[in-house]
């Protein structure tokens, strides 16, 4: 397949690449991970007239924790860096119960979780966990002014993110926990690699059996990636047992906005939903905590 | 004495050498055809329709004209000059190269663009401006059966509906009395979904004109090279002997690479009109959306049963999606492949079977994807109506089965619907299956395990398949006689040159047919080099596909190499110095009889034949052969899996596969092992998750590897393999074919098993794949789930 004809660059510091987008405005696109980009210019579904290619420049390949206890997540963070990365394991289980679960291992060698959020594609796993944590995505302009953009403003619409014309975005942020983080990430897929019939990403962030704050969202039964706030609130202040945790599956299920296509229809894929939110909060993990 | 040569270390029969292919393909050496580059070669794109039917109002090529390094934009009225616009297929239908009045399959071809790079060709075919005046798209058989449907088919003179052939076989009125002699009559309905052979190398060719000697050479993605020369002598009207088809190392095949498509077609009539090398690569969506389909069934079928198990009858009619053309690839007698096939190892006295054809908006073709010619629907189709006919009966799936299999001592075993099964030991394989997989136990634990509300289940699948076409009597394709040959010439040093008419994709016929020359001759596989793929240097062949390679080239090799045998013998006599009476064979070597010390080697011979020939002898080693088979093989295998399905999500897992294949005497058994496991990750493939569909605007859904799914080595399931050996009695060396039976009975013991775990349900059928959502219909609902299309897409 045999893409359009698009102009390359590759440039090594921030700058560079803050030229090189001003100089091609909207018709520009940033290539971090290229792993949904380069099919799409392949297919010629896109055709960017430039490519940014960000690698080469250095310190945006990073995944730490900040001295507030909040987590920063570079632009070039690959998915596999998570997957492998004790930190999550131990603080973010809804992160790690994600990372392997993305596309297959080929993808999670290049790509990345804030080109994926960028990316804004329904059935992207990375928003919905995003979503679940309450996390932000820092946006830069070429004077180096950052600003935080929560992720349930982010993404706006089906392939829509709310950057500006002329930002970039560095890094994806996910806030300090109120307590203990429990969770996990349940994704009906039909093949490795798939895209999710459903996703649920489950964020508990827990006191002494009481839930401070709840997470749930949902990937593949929207236009977006769904917040179920109702759901998250009926939870709020609460602890787990089985009429809590039906509550908040039935709420998550009527929050989904689901399509009948080749993965199922509309009553299944809300079923599936149900069934993945009464998994996630029973799970032996949510309950311990 | 000397000392007698060990077969297995020289790499004969039974040996389980490595395959010699390999060393290239895994350091990346192989050669395939976007490899090869020509000086000057140019390249071609195609221009695709993005509608399943509509009226072409106008083609505007001239934008893709001016864009600089663009030679050629050809379209269907220029193809028409030179009597291409469509073409013959192997069916007996036309298939159109290049649209002229209407396309009728989204994908169709509509123009291609020559130019320097792909880059620019594929600029040349955005640049073609086509208005289309859409027409009511049809899916599926019924659609286009239905009052009011639209003649797809309205270039044909005299074509007043969509039906492209009616079929029958066997003895209807015998097979009306055995039914009504019936004490229960068990029917099913289920239709076996469109599927795409989809090799990871797409579709490509290489057109190279020289005007000068007018000579044309076409590198090409072929199975059958030789046939394809044949097709394009007639197809183009060029002189045979003018004409070399070269086939390269093949990434696969699958029987998608057995027909003419239009891009090679539009290749070489570029190449000629401009006389330059024009190459041609086929996309991965192109070569799923266009190129030749296989299966899309729908069948209804009725078992005539005795109480005590005995199948006194079978009767059933299939409606085939053809597609917009008749283009099944299947020997010319046939209508519906060898689908006749269903049942053949039950020993059913009566069968009768219909077939009718239609056409539909969807892309031509009907290969025959890893089977002997719709095979692997006929033995689904056997063992979905067997496993709903035990359940009617109430009796145990293994003890009906071995009721009715045919007994060891019936072969030659002539069934209803005409065929001659030469040789098998079915109960015996099932039995082997059975201990294996500890059946009694298993039914055990699924129980134990209902009542703590988990589902197992456990599926059966015996097959048997027609396996080596011809006989030349029967068998023919456009008239040439399925035959197969070889040639082998053994060089003075003794080393030799193998030819085969056959052609390899991946099953290792340069592995497998030096083994068979060093079974007859005695010359160390090493020493063999196996050449195929090139007209201009092989004898001619029918090819590759259908498992018919080991059944005739096959043969072919052992009856080359038994002759090449004979004329050493007589070279050996010459060196010992007594009459060829008393020389003795045994492997690699001729002694006299009484002296077996005396002896010389099959290379002593060889050197002998080009410088020490007897007075009067003919000098040189080498000979041909061309095998017209008595029969075919019939292999047979018992395939069980145990799954458990999640009653919540109708997502199931396969516990085990147990796999019991009977392939008469295996010349590689790792070759043979591992295409029975590759036969069985794509019987598990179309189980689950492979297959492709069409929305009511004959959109195709599953277009790219996001859509069509083939299953990882993440999600395969392990196999377990067994053996039982029966030599085919007709065969050579006793071998039958083995590349297809698993991909063609395994499908079914998945489904089966599926199915047996919700046996309280009352369900009779979920149709394949089984997707987790329709698994999950079916139990919520306790009802049948039909995969027919259109795909339901409309929003909720």
């Amino acid at each position: 397949m045999y893409p359009s004809r698009f102009h390359y660059e590759a440039p090594s510091t921030l700058d560079e690449a803050f030229e090189a987008i001003e100089a091609y405005g909207d018709e520009a696109k940033i290539l971090a991970g290229g792993m949904s980009l380069i099919p799409l210019i392949k297919l010629r579904f896109a055709a960017p007239a430039c490519i940014v290619d960000i690698n080469n420049i250095p310190g945006l390949d990073y995944l730490e924790e900040e001295s507030d206890g909040s987590l920063r997540i570079g632009a070039l963070c690959r998915h596999r860096t998570l997957e492998r990365s004790s930190l999550l394991r131990n603080n973010y289980p809804v992160m790690f119960a994600t990372a392997p679960l993305i596309a297959d291992p080929m993808v999670r060698n290049r790509g990345t979780l804030v080109g994926s959020i960028c990316h804004a594609d329904p059935q992207g796993d990375w928003a919905s966990v995003m979503l679940s944590l309450g996390g932000e995505i820092i946006a830069r302009n070429a004077e180096g002014r950052e600003r935080s953009i929560p992720v349930s403003q982010f993404v706006v619409g089906p392939f829509q993110n709310s950057l500006q014309t002329g930002e970039i975005a560095v890094a994806a942020k996910v806030p300090p926990a109120r307590g203990t983080r429990t969770g996990t990430y349940l994704k009906l897929e039909r093949r490795v690699g798939d895209f999710a019939t459903v996703g649920v990403a489950i964020n508990l962030e827990m006191s002494g059996g009481t839930i401070n704050r709840a997470g749930i969202a949902l990937t593949g039964v929207g236009g977006n990636n769904i917040q179920c706030t109702s759901a998250e609130q009926s939870l709020a202040g609460k602890s787990l047992n089985a009429s809590t945790i039906d509550q908040a599956a039935r709420l998550a299920a009527d929050a989904a906005q689901p399509k009948n296509d080749v993965r199922g229809s509309i009553e299944y894929k809300r079923h599936i939903v149900y069934t993945f939110v009464q998994r996630g909060l029973s799970s032996r993990e949510a309950r311990a905590a | 004495m000397a000392q007698a040569l060990d077969e297995i270390k020289i790499g004969g029969l039974g040996a389980s050498r490595k395959r010699v292919e390999d060393d290239r393909f895994l350091v990346g050496k192989g050669n395939y055809i976007d490899d090869f580059k020509l000086p000057g070669m140019l390249h071609m794109e195609i221009l695709r329709s993005p509608l399943a039917h509509a009226r072409i109002k106008s083609i505007d090529t001239s934008k893709a004209w001016q864009i600089p390094g663009v030679h050629m934009v050809l379209t269907g009225d220029m193809a028409a000059q030179h009597n291409l616009a469509w073409m013959p297929t192997i069916s007996y239908d036309t298939q159109p190269v290049l649209a002229t009045d209407k396309v009728r399959f989204q994908g169709q071809e509509i123009a291609c663009v020559v130019a320097d790079d792909p880059y620019i060709a594929k600029d040349g075919c955005e640049a073609i401006v086509v208005e289309y005046e859409p027409l009511p798209v049809i899916v599926n058989p019924y659609q286009a059966v239905a009052e009011g449907a639209p003649i797809i088919r309205d270039d044909k003179e005299g074509q007043t509906d969509n039906i492209c052939y009616r079929w029958e076989v066997g003895d209807r009125e015998g097979t009306e009395r055995a039914f009504a002699q019936a004490d229960l009559v068990s029917k099913i309905e289920l239709h076996y979904p469109r599927s795409h052979p989809s090799p990871i190398e797409c579709c490509g060719s290489i057109a190279d004109y020289n005007a000068a000697t007018t000579k044309l050479t076409v590198y090409m993605t072929t199975q059958a090279p030789h046939i394809i020369r044949a097709a394009v002598a007639i197809v183009a009207e060029l002189p045979e002997h003018m004409i070399r088809v070269i086939s390269p190392d093949i990434g696969g095949g699958f029987g998608n690479k057995v027909p003419v498509y239009p891009g090679y077609v539009c290749s070489i009539l570029c190449s000629i009109l401009l006389a330059r090398p024009v190459k041609w690569i086929e996309d991965k969506t192109g070569n799923l959306i266009s190129t030749h389909y296989a299966r899309d069934i729908y069948y209804k079928g009725e078992l005539a049963l005795r109480k005590d198990g005995k199948i006194l009858g079978v009767r059933f009619h299939c409606d085939t999606d053809n597609g917009m053309s008749f283009s099944d690839a299947q020997p010319t007698k046939f209508k519906i492949g060898l689908i006749h096939s269903a049942f053949a190892a039950y020993g059913i006295p009566f069968g009768y079977m219909t077939a009718q054809g239609h056409y539909t908006n969807k892309a031509p073709g009907g290969v025959a994807y890893r089977c002997s010619f719709r095979v692997t629907e006929a033995m689904f189709f056997q063992e979905r109506q067997i496993h709903a006919a035990a359940d009617d009966l109430g009796m145990d799936q293994a003890e009906f089965r071995r009721v009715n299999l045919v007994k060891d001592d019936q072969f030659p075993f002539r069934t209803p619907y005409g065929f001659l099964l030469d040789s098998g030991q079915y109960e015996k394989c099932l039995d082997v299956a059975l201990n294996a997989i500890g059946y009694k136990e298993f039914l055990r634990e699924k129980e134990e395990a209902r009542a703590q509300g988990r589902r197992l289940g456990i599926g059966i699948s015996t097959m048997t398949e027609p396996l080596g076409a011809g006989n030349s009597r029967e068998y023919d394709i456009l008239g040439i006689k399925m035959f197969d040959s070889a040639e082998l010439r053994v060089h003075p040093s003794g080393k030799a040159i193998l030819k085969i008419g056959s052609k390899t994709q991946g099953q290792g016929h340069e592995t497998t047919f030096a083994q068979i020359v060093t079974h007859e001759l005695g010359i160390p596989a090493a020493d063999i080099l196996v050449q195929h793929g090139d007209t201009d240097n092989t004898p001619f062949g029918m090819g590759t596909y259908a498992s018919r390679s080991t059944p005739t080239a096959g043969a072919a090799t052992s009856m080359v190499a038994r002759k090449i045998r004979a004329k050493a013998r007589k070279l050996a006599a010459h060196l010992l110095e007594v009459s060829d009476e008393d020389v003795e064979w045994e492997l690699g070597r001729f002694y006299v009889r009484g002296a077996p010390n005396r002896g010389v080697t099959i290379q002593e011979c060889a050197m002998a034949a080009y410088g020490n020939m007897p007075d009067g002898m003919e000098p040189g080693l080498e000979n041909n052969a061309y095998y017209d088979p008595p029969n075919m093989t019939w292999p047979f295998a018992a395939y069980i899996v145990t799954v458990e399905v999640d009653p919540e999500t109708g997502v199931w897992d396969v516990l085990r596969m147990v796999a019991v294949d009977d392939c008469g005497v295996r010349i590689n058994p790792m070759i043979v092992e591992g295409q029975i496991m590759g036969g069985m990750a794509e019987a598990f493939a179309m189980a689950n998750m492979q297959f492709i569909t069409y929305d009511a605007e004959g959109n195709c859904v599953g277009s790219n590897y996001m859509d069509y799914l083939l299953p990882t080595a993440w999600e395969t399931p392990g196999f377990e393999l067994h053996e039982v050996v029966t030599p085919s009695p007709h065969h050579p060396i006793g071998a039958k074919g083995i590349g297809e039976c698993a991909c063609v009975g395994g499908p079914a013991a998945f489904v089966n098993a599926v199915h047996n775990a919700l046996d309280d349900l009352r369900i009779r059928n979920i149709d394949m794949p089984l997707l987790p959502h329709r698994v999950w219909e079916a139990m919520k609902y306790k009802r049948d789930v039909s995969g027919m299309p259109p795909l339901k897409t409309e929003a909720g």
